[in-house]
């Protein structure tokens, strides 16, 4: 359970004055809920899951995991990293039992309770290799395996799948589900992707840019396990897209000046304007 | 030539070349710890605490630039003309680089390793240092070690020519006193083959190994 009270967070700036990175985010998780929080870079979104992982702290406002405030990161709560994040000097096994060992569990009992996982991730051949000698989904899946060794009440996935292969990211949602399904964990997902958002989640956050705040909720009430052709998924994706456009306007438009338009008849889009761009 | 080789063998058969040769290196070996300790503890304060850094860190490199031969005299009238004196600015000469080095490794942690340990709850004391930093920092301080090395075996040599006891540098003083070059070569020569092998043979393989294990270097086989 995850309980975010009109949290705020400025970072202090090098020229000074602060940036609002997220701005009176109210909103609840509820145990064994799968949360996608959803926009553009820069909106704020790994802030909030910093907020609640506690790497930082908010600026007003407050954050509460299962009723307690949060104060610092703890093994509660987990965080699975878009960089995997696993030590390159440790193997897969030693890896998904690290936070095992600093619980001060047996070397045998822990071993087994690494395997087990890394069972559960499909990597059982690969556990006595460095983390170097995987591929980016293996990383991945061993990074899930070391979350999930833990056994934490709730994972917090900061955009885990946006550095692979749009193949092996199929698989991992697959997975993901799959193991969300068995072991109920709370889940706040990270990503700027709508269709992994909307396929995985329960409910979809939509966050605004500059300052970042929720701007909408959309439950997606589809059958589970889901299925990549059912139609309820579309709609849903059909109106996140409505509501993230705007974003993206503003987004492009503070990078690339006023006059740029990402809406309809646009102009500037034509094919005649890149040829020759490959030269 | 054959003056050295004669050396060399008439040196080996009354022992006291291997006794010389033994003494430096318990005396390198003991100072060659001593600085590793030192100089990583120093190390990860620096890279922990900016204070620390901003002052002792700013003297430290102030310190590397003093050759340690540079602190003989002192030695000689703190610890007197013994081993103490020896293993002090072999100690001394291996530190700073090996604080240094380590302080690089541990600021250059990526971020993300500490934030992935705390979160599996190692805490920021102790277990945090042991079992994520210097592991982490590792690759940089092998490289300080392989430099803190050489840096000890100057030190130890110089060391050895002014004080007394029985190592390579005292028989060098000794081949100086008697103008007996070929001695004299002899043990330059020991010293430049102890150097290389232990570089070639221990650093060297140890730092490569540590490399491909950390997937900076691609192995041979993969």
């Amino acid at each position: 359970m995850i309980e975010i009270q009109h949290a705020s967070k400025t970072f202090e700036q090098r020229t000074g004055g602060g940036f609002t990175a997220i701005d009176d985010v109210t909103l609840t998780i509820g145990r064994g809920e799968f949360v996608s929080l959803l926009g553009p870079s820069g909106c704020g979104k790994s802030t909030l899951l910093n907020l609640v992982a506690g790497f930082e702290r908010t600026t007003q406002g407050s954050v509460q995991v299962n009723g307690q405030p949060v104060t610092g990161p703890g093994p509660d709560r987990v965080v699975v990293f878009q960089e995997h994040a696993l030590f390159p000097w440790l193997t897969v096994l030693e890896n998904v039992a690290f936070g095992l060992k600093q619980k001060g569990v047996g070397k045998k009992e822990r071993n087994e309770r690494a395997m087990e996982q890394i069972r559960t991730v499909h990597l059982s051949k690969f556990a006595d290799r460095y983390p170097h000698e995987l591929s980016g989904g293996m990383k991945q899946r061993a990074a899930i395996a070391r979350a999930l060794a833990m056994d934490p009440d709730i994972l917090l996935m900061d955009e885990p799948f946006a550095a692979l292969d749009e193949q092996t990211r199929l698989i991992l949602h697959k997975e993901l589900e799959e193991i969300w399904m068995k072991t109920r964990k709370t889940i706040l997902f990270i990503t700027h992707n709508i269709r992994e958002a909307v396929i995985l989640s329960d409910r979809v956050l939509v966050m605004s840019t500059r300052p970042g705040r929720i701007k909408k909720e959309f439950a997606v009430k589809a059958a589970r396990p889901r299925d990549a052709a059912d139609s309820v998924l579309h709609h849903v994706e059909q109106a996140v897209m409505e509501a993230l456009a705007d974003e993206l306007e503003k987004v492009v438009k503070e990078e690339m000046g006023d006059e740029y338009s990402i809406k309809k008849n646009d102009l500037s889009n034509r094919s005649a304007d890149s040829l020759g761009g490959g030269i | 030539m054959l003056q050295t080789l004669h050396a060399f063998r008439d040196g080996l058969m009354d022992g006291n070349l291997l006794a010389a040769t033994l003494g430096s290196i318990r005396r390198l070996l003991i100072s060659f710890v001593i600085s590793i300790v030192v100089g990583t503890t120093l190390g990860f304060l620096f890279a922990r605490y900016r204070l620390v850094d901003d002052t002792i860190g700013f003297i430290v490199v102030a310190l590397q630039t003093v050759p340690s031969i540079a602190w003989l005299p002192f030695a000689i009238i703190w610890f007197g003309l013994n081993d103490v004196a020896v293993i002090f600015i072999t100690t001394l000469g291996a530190t700073w680089t090996m604080a240094l080095s380590s302080r690089t490794g541990i600021k250059n942690i990526p971020p993300i390793y500490l934030r992935a340990a705390q979160t599996m709850g190692t805490g920021t004391g102790a277990r945090m240092f042991f079992q994520v930093m210097v592991p982490a920092a590792f690759p940089h301080m092998m490289t300080g070690l392989r430099v803190a090395w050489a840096f000890a075996w100057r030190a130890l040599v110089a060391g050895e020519l002014i004080a007394k006891g029985a190592g390579l540098g005292q028989l060098l003083q000794d081949g100086r006193n008697l103008g007996d070059t070929a001695t004299m070569l002899c043990i330059v020569i020991i010293i430049a083959v102890l150097g290389t092998i232990s570089d070639a043979y221990f650093f060297k393989r140890m730092e490569d190994k540590l490399l491909v294990r950390y997937g900076l270097a691609t192995a041979g086989k993969s």
